[in-house]
């Protein structure tokens, strides 16, 4: 494969929190590559910089160093506008804490997206129906967070980032505060995701059981990659 | 843009429907509030006003008695010389006009009104700044001979004759004798103390004293002072004068009281200025309990909001979108605010005038302030949280706690 059709490349990406004495470097030179279509998990311990590389891939947080280029995009010298539309046209966010907007249904929680790309009432329910049918929740249209349990409620989350059909999507332990039957189901979800629709997924899990859906799995320790193997390979 | 970002605010207003709520409440009744109390001082002090022009200015009335505390001296009732006096003796009266009154039933026809009869000169029109809407005021021969003329109110000619009928040239009766009316009054309306002036039936003093009281009994005297001529000096004058001619004693006190409309208008005046601050200070207060209220509001749901924008953010809306629905979003709520604010205080300021019978004046200026500074509020309270929240890495406001 060549380098050139790398979907996501990082060099040298570094972050630090805070400045002077508090300064904390919480990634110290990142080097990542990841193809289009492949299915990445990401473990390491807690506080390994797991979730802060996430949020930069995912274009929610801004980098101290080092250079990431999105489909051959310097994304560091995008504006903060540019980087909101790559996140609404190429990317979807899935979270641990589900990230739902309160008191409203998942039928307008999916559509969100849909209606900041501008798309007309019509599709967006249409597509808005389609995503969650495909996360098994058709007929949960109007049930609000509040009305779903746990597993529901981060499909619902699942069905509003796929709903515009992304390039890439990232989990941050997407299955972190679930049982592991429900966990289990989602990651069915996740890996047909990636198996059938061709979706790029990267997650971060703590859990072995779920990085083995993975066909890649890439190891943080302290800040940087120690480990970044095939499945089976990694042990 | 604008319309998806219009629907999303919506959305958010109904989602948040206890909070969206509450800010339009505050706003109502801070607009409410300042509206309706500014309208109502503004109606009292016309009140005021209007009442002080229709008693004409320059003005000083002199009755018999003071009525000061417990031990009150009654004081004999002036006589026509006493009239005659003041005329000749004070240099500083242009007008005087001696005034007697009588209740007496008037009778047209089958139609009969209680009405009190005023004896006067014809200087009382424009000593009390009265103006003759039909017909004239007496003649000197009228006034010396005591000749039954009447000129009425439109009160008085309303229940007599009736909306359209012109009353001068008719003959009513008053107690036994006919009184032919020679003029109509042009209408002065409510006093401020809710008396009904043009209740009213003028005649000339000499009528009235032969023909009903049955003495040269004058009850007041109503003197309008020359422009050029101090009101105070002239006061003065007319006391000496009539302690003289009622043989009063240096150590007697006065037996009448001499009062001048200038005095009564800055009682007036003062009282209603005192009113519309305390008033104005009461708006102030609940408009600024309004903005407290949705300050806290806004305030205790920053948290979330911040959430929200940060979850908007992710999703890939730009940081315009965002501050675009918070912006119509605070808008919408406190325009709404603002316009139920003005009816209400429409409703009431109409309703409160009525009761304390002032009157109801419409003010733009007020309303437009109000509604202004209430879209302000809505605003500054609403949109700048938001604004801080829109600017942030779209982590850091999804991990805002
Ligand atoms: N906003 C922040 N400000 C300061 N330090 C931070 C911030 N976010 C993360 N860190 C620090 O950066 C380091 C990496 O954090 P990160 O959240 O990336 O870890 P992680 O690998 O995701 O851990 P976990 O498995 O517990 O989620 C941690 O030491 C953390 O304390
Ligand atoms: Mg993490």
């Amino acid at each position: 494969m060549s380098q050139a059709a790398a979907l996501i490349q990082f060099s040298g990406i570094t972050k630090t929190y805070g400045r002077g004495q508090a300064a904390f470097q919480a990634l110290k030179g990142i080097d990542l590559t990841v193809q289009a279509g492949d299915f990445v998990a990401v473990m390491g311990p807690s506080g390994s910089g797991k979730s802060t590389a996430m949020n930069i891939l995912g274009c929610l947080d801004t980098p101290s160093g080092g250079s990431y280029l999105f489909e051959g995009v310097r994304v560091e010298t995008l504006s903060r506008n540019d980087r909101a539309l790559l996140r609404r046209h190429y990317l979807g966010f899935v979270f641990q804490g589900f990230n739902l907007l309160a008191r409203t249904t998942a039928l307008e929680n999916v559509e969100l997206p849909l209606i900041y790309r501008g798309e007309p009432r019509a599709a967006r329910h249409a597509a808005a129906r389609a995503a969650l049918a495909q996360v098994g929740l058709a007929g949960w249209e109007h049930h609000t967070p509040a009305e779903l349990s746990g597993g529901q409620q981060q499909r619902v989350a699942i069905a509003r980032a796929i709903v515009t059909r992304p390039h890439v999507l990232l989990a941050d332990e997407p299955t972190g505060n679930l049982d592991t039957r429900t966990s289990e189901e989602i990651m069915d979800l996740i890996v047909s995701l990636n198996r059938d629709q061709g979706i790029t997924v990267l997650m971060v899990t703590h859990e072995p059981d779920m990085a083995a859906f993975a066909r890649r799995v890439v190891r943080f320790v302290d800040g940087r990659v120690e480990s970044d193997a095939s499945n089976g390979e990694a042990g | 843009m604008l319309w998806n970002t219009l629907l999303l605010a919506l959305r958010s207003i109904r989602r948040n429907l206890m909070r969206s709520f509450l800010t339009v409440l505050g706003i109502v009744i801070g607009v409410a509030a300042v509206i309706t109390m500014v309208t109502l001082g503004k109606g009292a002090t016309r009140s005021v006003t209007e009442q002080i022009a229709s008693m004409g200015s320059n003005l000083v009335i002199v009755m018999p008695g003071q009525r000061f505390g417990p031990g009150a001296v009654p004081g004999a009732p002036f006589k026509n010389a006493d009239a005659e006096a003041v005329r000749s003796q004070i240099a500083g009266a242009r007008l005087v006009a001696p005034i007697v009154t009588q209740g007496a039933t008037a009778v047209y026809q089958a139609n009969n009104w209680s009405t009190v009869v005023t004896g006067s000169s014809d200087d009382y029109f424009e000593v009390g700044n009265w103006e003759i809407a039909a017909g004239r005021g007496f003649t000197e021969a009228e006034e010396r001979a005591g000749k039954a003329v009447c000129v009425i109110g439109e009160t008085v000619r309303e229940k007599l004759f009736g909306r359209l009928h012109n009353p001068v040239g008719s003959e009513i009766r008053i107690r036994q004798f006919a009184c032919e009316v020679i003029g109509l009054l042009k209408a002065k309306g409510q006093s401020s103390m809710g008396a009904d002036q043009d209740d009213i039936v003028v005649m000339p003093l000499r009528t009235v004293q032969r023909r009903m009281s049955g003495s040269q009994d004058v009850s007041r005297l109503s003197i309008s002072v020359k422009d050029s001529a101090s009101i105070d000096a002239v006061k003065v004058q007319l006391a000496e004068l009539l302690r003289e001619r009622r043989k009063l004693d240096e150590n007697e006190d006065d037996d009448f009281r001499v009062m001048d409309t200038r005095q009564i208008a800055e009682t007036l005046t003062a009282t209603t200025r005192i009113l519309t601050m305390l008033l104005g200070a009461v708006a102030a207060v609940s408009l600024l309990v309004g903005g407290i209220g949705i300050m806290n509001i806004m305030l205790v749901s920053v948290t979330e909001r911040t959430r929200e924008i940060g979850i908007r953010l992710a999703i890939g809306a730009l940081e315009r979108e965002v501050l675009l629905q918070f912006l119509i979003e605070a808008v919408v709520l406190s325009s709404l605010g603002g316009l139920v604010g003005i009816a209400l205080a429409t409703a009431a300021s109409i309703g409160l005038s009525s009761l304390m019978s002032l009157p109801y004046l419409f003010d733009p200026g007020i309303n437009l302030l109000s509604f202004l500074f209430s879209a302000a509020i809505g605003v500054v309270f609403g949109y700048f949280p938001a604004r801080r929240a829109a600017g942030l890495n779209p982590i850091d406001a999804l991990r805002h706690e």
